[in-house]
């Protein structure tokens, strides 16, 4: 195999516990990776791969040791080399780049100088040659104005640019390999699909090879060559990317395949229950409990790592014959399913144009009576009816979660009303009557932040219990407890659990039943599945549209994942920079005429289809507050008219004759819908053959203006 | 239905042990944590059961033998008067640890719990009292426990109220800087949007979180307080004589140091046997619950 630059032959890793007990983390990985060539890694949190891009660069963590077999990088075996030599290689011909951009520059230099110094030391260039190839390193990583940027501190980036200097970095030397871990989790749909469009470019400009690492399948789809999935330490498929999500030959490929929300299909996906064990804990293969193809050969006899005769396609299962003889595109039809529930007439909650500012004005700004700066969310009008989801969707800073905490009463409105039966909730929590809180209830984003640590689950539920319903007793409320768990499909037992001993969708599942002891007439859900993997997410979905559906509960759901919304909402409101963009039932919201800000939020989506090809309209382009008059989107629309824009708050205008559906923009709703047409967003309507002729790039007129660092500037001081 | 049952959910058992479980059993790991808990508990036990085993009365004076080395008789020799020094030893512990025990609990109650409040409200009061923390860190601590002293009298109780302010001070600053970390985050934006008083968001949110750096704040202190009561019967400000007491005993004897010298080393043994014991104590206990991360829990 000496055309691979990358051979990995059977590579065990593990760690012994404090008992002295050995914990596998890989158990016999085989890999290769030829030159030039980009594999995605793809499997659930906790299967292993993070340590297995770790290893390649000839990390391991502390405690943890190689129990067998090699890596070997460009004919360096990578366990074998001194400490020196390593260093030699790591940077120079094999890079990482991490999750967390923002944590691996150095906050106190500037980020031309961080890039400066990789390239002083793993180039050998120096002096005016280093900054020439900083520069061109800045401009090829497609940041504006390198010059100007490599003058900046990493705070005064945006997530998106910090991640493309800490690339730029690693580009330094040319390395034959780079391995990303994670590289665009946690950055919005469009910042992503712009460093993805970068990273594909840089493979077919430099010809380096990558190792991607990502849970999304979306992501996985979009750049990579080859994809290898990964199961409680060990590869279990590795095939071409469009082999991989055609006809899957793993059952854990299927299920997870299966778990995805899609643009293409309505409803919910399904789930796919359990999770990872801990590698060589079960005598056969790992996938047994989860399978369905399961027999008594797969509990006692691990697989084999076998290909598919005739084939570059490798998986390790007993029964893939079996599981290629479905077919897999019929089967993902079939899947999918929707939960019936009904909106009422009436009106849960209405909000009439509200304002909601974080700004609080200090005694020296009273006295000389400072103009108030604009409200981060201002004019929002929506109603949402009993029994209806109601979605708001947008990017990071759009005043999504503002607007919701504001209904929970976290934060007061500043101006207009929010109307929830006969009460103003315009005012914060501890000014409402208890019944009025009670109604309304909050679920967050991330279940290991919103469950109380100390507490067991029994504390944790006792605690609306005790507070709504305060003629309960104790033994009533324990059995509230278990009926609550029991509804959020947890057993019983699980109430003398503390959080850190749930996984991460059972721990989601104690926050829900949380809000829904209550009883609550409005669930709040902030984002509450885009901290778990896909095969709980749809799981989660599931469940809340199960709950709705007894209850007929109102949601106002938070995502910023559009087919998540388009599997559980009944109407999208979208949001930019805290005004409305684009009100209107889902199909409305899904199909032309778009607001430019929707279709380039959905232009930007990745699928689980490697044929798919984001559109990239409007630059990734990030601003600090909103503008001060005209379109909130004025700076980043592909169709902007100039002053008209700038100058005047554009109109609210209905395309349909019920008038549900308004779209906030100057261009006539006539023009919109032609505009739309040429960018072509077929994949949104099963169609997956994208016309190339009809991939129009539409570039922002203004993105030329870079914002001048604003967080200096802001806050109240003198 | 598409959702799995919870028993096929979860495949690997998960060992079901309590915080306080947990912490017990990384603390018994560590070598060092367990000396000094056994140090503190023979302190305590001695404390509490010498006077009714010690060889001599610790008052009875005897001009006879002055000042004598240790003997058979007198294991640790006689100080100035004639008492039995290694008696006064074993009793010199007593009031000590009673004050800075309670002086403890009183300084965890009011300065932890003002200290989570205000990190809680994190508002003009917050930002006024902490002026006055701050003012009031400024003097020395020596000085400002003999002010108080000087004014209100040597009795136990104001002794006891008054190291358990002056060290209360230092733990509003402490309590307020770890609820800081859990005031933004999201169970307790959780329970404020429930509606939740503020009493239970303390009691109950955040009290439990902050509790462990309380504690591990608590045993460091205890340390000092103890040197600081020594310190103050040095200077006379302590106990009242003739009741033995390591500080005032050191004091007295150490213009016999020469003559003598287990007449100080007597007290310095035991006062400097629990100090240690304190501080082993408090370094393994911070490890065991995770505060100290850059060490990890001692194996």
């Amino acid at each position: 195999m000496n055309d691979c630059l990358v051979d990995i032959n059977d590579l065990t890793i593990g760690y012994y516990t404090q008992h002295k007990k050995l914990v596998l983390v890989l158990q016999k990985v085989n890999l290769q990776i030829k030159p030039g060539e980009t594999l995605g890694l793809v499997g659930e949190s906790g299967c292993g791969k993070s340590t297995l891009g770790q290893a390649m660069m000839g990390y391991l963590r502390t405690g943890s040791q190689v129990l067998g077999g090699s890596i070997v990088f460009a004919d360096h075996d990578m366990f074998a080399l001194t400490n020196k030599q390593l260093e030699s290689i790591r940077g120079r011909q094999i890079a990482l780049i991490p999750q967390n951009a923002g944590d691996s520059l150095t906050p106190t230099l500037r980020v031309g100088k961080q890039i400066l110094e990789a390239i002083e030391l793993n180039a050998n260039l120096s002096g005016a040659d280093a900054k020439d190839r900083m520069v061109e390193l800045l401009g090829q990583v497609r940041l504006p104005h390198p010059e100007v940027m490599a003058e900046r501190y990493p705070h005064e980036l945006s997530g998106g640019q910090q991640q493309r200097a800490v690339i730029a970095m690693a580009l330094a030397a040319e390395p034959e390999m780079l391995i990303l871990d994670e590289p665009t989790t946690g950055l919005d749909v469009t910042t992503q699909a712009h460093i993805l469009n970068l990273l594909r470019d840089i493979v077919l400009e430099t010809g380096t090879a990558m190792m991607y690492i990502s849970h999304d399948l979306g992501v996985i789809a979009r750049v990579s060559d080859r994809v290898a999935l990964m199961y409680a330490g060990e590869i279990v498929e590795d095939t071409d990317v469009s082999e991989m999500f055609a006809s899957p030959a793993h059952p854990y490929a299927r299920g997870l395949l299966e778990s995805i929300p899609r643009l293409t299909l309505s409803g919910i996906p399904n789930s796919m229950p359990g999770q990872p064990p801990i590698p060589g804990t079960l005598p056969g293969c790992s996938f047994t409990p989860r399978c369905s193809f399961a027999s008594d050969l797969c509990t006692n006899q691990p697989p084999d790592f076998d290909s598919i005769p005739g084939t570059r396609h490798f998986v390790r299962c007993h029964n893939w014959k079996e599981v290629l003889a479905t077919d897999f595109s019929q089967e993902l039809q079939q899947v999918f399913h929707t939960f019936k529930h009904t909106t009422e007439d009436e009106t849960a909650l209405e909000l009439s144009d509200v304002d909601i500012s974080y700004y609080r004005p200090g005694i020296m700004d009273r006295i000389q009576s400072k103009p108030q700066p604009t409200p981060t969310v201002s004019g929002i009008t929506i109603s949402v009816k009993r029994g209806e989801t109601l979605a708001l969707v947008g990017e990071s800073g759009s005043g999504k979660t503002t607007i919701v905490r504001t209904i929970a009463g976290l934060l007061p409105a500043r101006n207009g009303t929010i109307k929830f039966e006969d009460f103003d909730l315009s005012v914060e929590v501890d000014r409402r009557p208890m019944e009025v809180s009670k109604e309304i209830q909050l679920v967050f984003q991330n279940p290991d932040a919103s469950l109380n640590p100390r507490h067991t689950v029994a504390e944790i539920l006792d605690q609306p219990l005790k507070l709504y319903f305060p003629h309960l007793n104790r033994d009533e409320r324990r059995e509230r407890q278990v009926e609550l768990l029991e509804r959020v499909r947890l057993d019983g037992r699980y109430r003398l659990r503390y959080p850190g001993q749930l996984s991460g969708g059972e721990k989601q599942r104690v926050a829900i039943a949380r809000a829904f002891a209550a009883d609550p007439d409005v669930v709040l859900c902030d984002e509450v599945t885009s901290a778990l993997d896909v095969s709980v997410q749809a799981a989660v979905l599931d469940l809340l549209a199960d709950l709705q559906h007894e209850r007929n509960t109102t949601y106002i759901f938070i995502a910023h994942d559009l087919a998540v919304v388009k599997a559980i909402a009944d109407r999208v409101v979208v949001l930019y920079q805290g005004r409305l963009c684009e009100v209107g039932a889902v199909d409305e919201i899904y199909s032309p005429p778009f607001h430019p800000y929707t279709e380039t939020l959905l232009g930007a989506i990745l699928v689980p289809d490697p044929n798919h090809e984001p559109q990239l309209l409007a630059s990734d382009t990030p601003e600090l507050a909103p503008p001060a008059k005209g379109c909130s989107f004025q700076r980043r629309c592909p169709y902007s008219l100039g002053e008209l824009c700038e100058q005047e708050t554009p109109p609210w205008q209905y395309p349909a004759e019920s008038g549900g559906h308004k779209i906030r923009c100057h261009i006539p709703i006539e023009e919109l819908s032609e505009l739309t047409r040429d960018v072509g967003l077929d994949h949104i309507n099963g169609n997956n053959a994208v016309d190339g002729s009809s991939q129009v790039i539409v570039q922002t007129k203004s993105n030329v203006e870079i914002p001048v660092s604003e967080p200096e500037k802001r806050g109240g001081l003198p | 239905m598409t959702v799995a049952s919870p028993s096929a959910e979860r495949s690997v058992a998960v060992r079901r042990r309590s915080p306080l479980a947990e912490t017990w059993a990384n603390l018994r790991r560590s070598w060092a944590g367990m000396l000094g808990l056994a140090l503190i508990l023979i302190h305590i036990i001695l404390a509490l059961s010498s006077p009714y085993w010690v060889p001599r009365d610790p008052l009875e004076m005897n001009s006879v033998i002055r000042s004598q080395a240790p003997s058979g008789e007198h294991f640790f020799g006689t100080d100035k008067l004639g008492r039995d020094v290694f008696s006064r030893s074993m009793l010199g512990g007593r009031v000590t640890l009673l004050v800075t025990l309670i002086a403890i609990v009183i300084s965890r109650v009011w300065g932890g719990l003002l200290g989570i409040v205000l990190g809680l409200v994190n508002g003009r009061a917050d930002e006024l009292l902490m002026r006055v923390v701050d003012a009031l860190l400024s003097i020395p601590w020596l000085l400002l426990l003999l002010l108080i002293i000087a004014v209100m009298g040597t009795e136990m109780w104001v002794q006891t109220l008054t190291f358990g302010f002056t060290y209360g001070i230092l733990t509003v600053r402490v309590a307020r800087a770890a609820t800081l970390d859990f005031v933004t985050s999201e169970f307790v934006l959780a329970a404020r949007a429930r509606g939740e008083r503020r009493r239970t968001i303390v009691m109950k949110e955040l009290l439990p979180n902050v509790l462990d750096v309380l504690l591990v704040d608590g045993s460091m202190n205890w340390s000092w307080m103890l040197l600081g009561f020594a310190s103050l019967s040095f200077l006379g400000f302590g106990v009242v004589p003739p009741t033995p007491d390591w500080g005032f005993m050191i004091a007295k004897n150490r213009e016999i140091l020469a003559v003598q010298p287990w007449a100080v080393f007597g007290p310095v043994i035991m006062l400097s046997t629990l100090i240690i014991g304190i501080n082993l104590f408090s370094d393994a206990f911070a490890k065991a619950l995770g505060l100290d991360r850059s060490q990890g829990a001692p194996v």
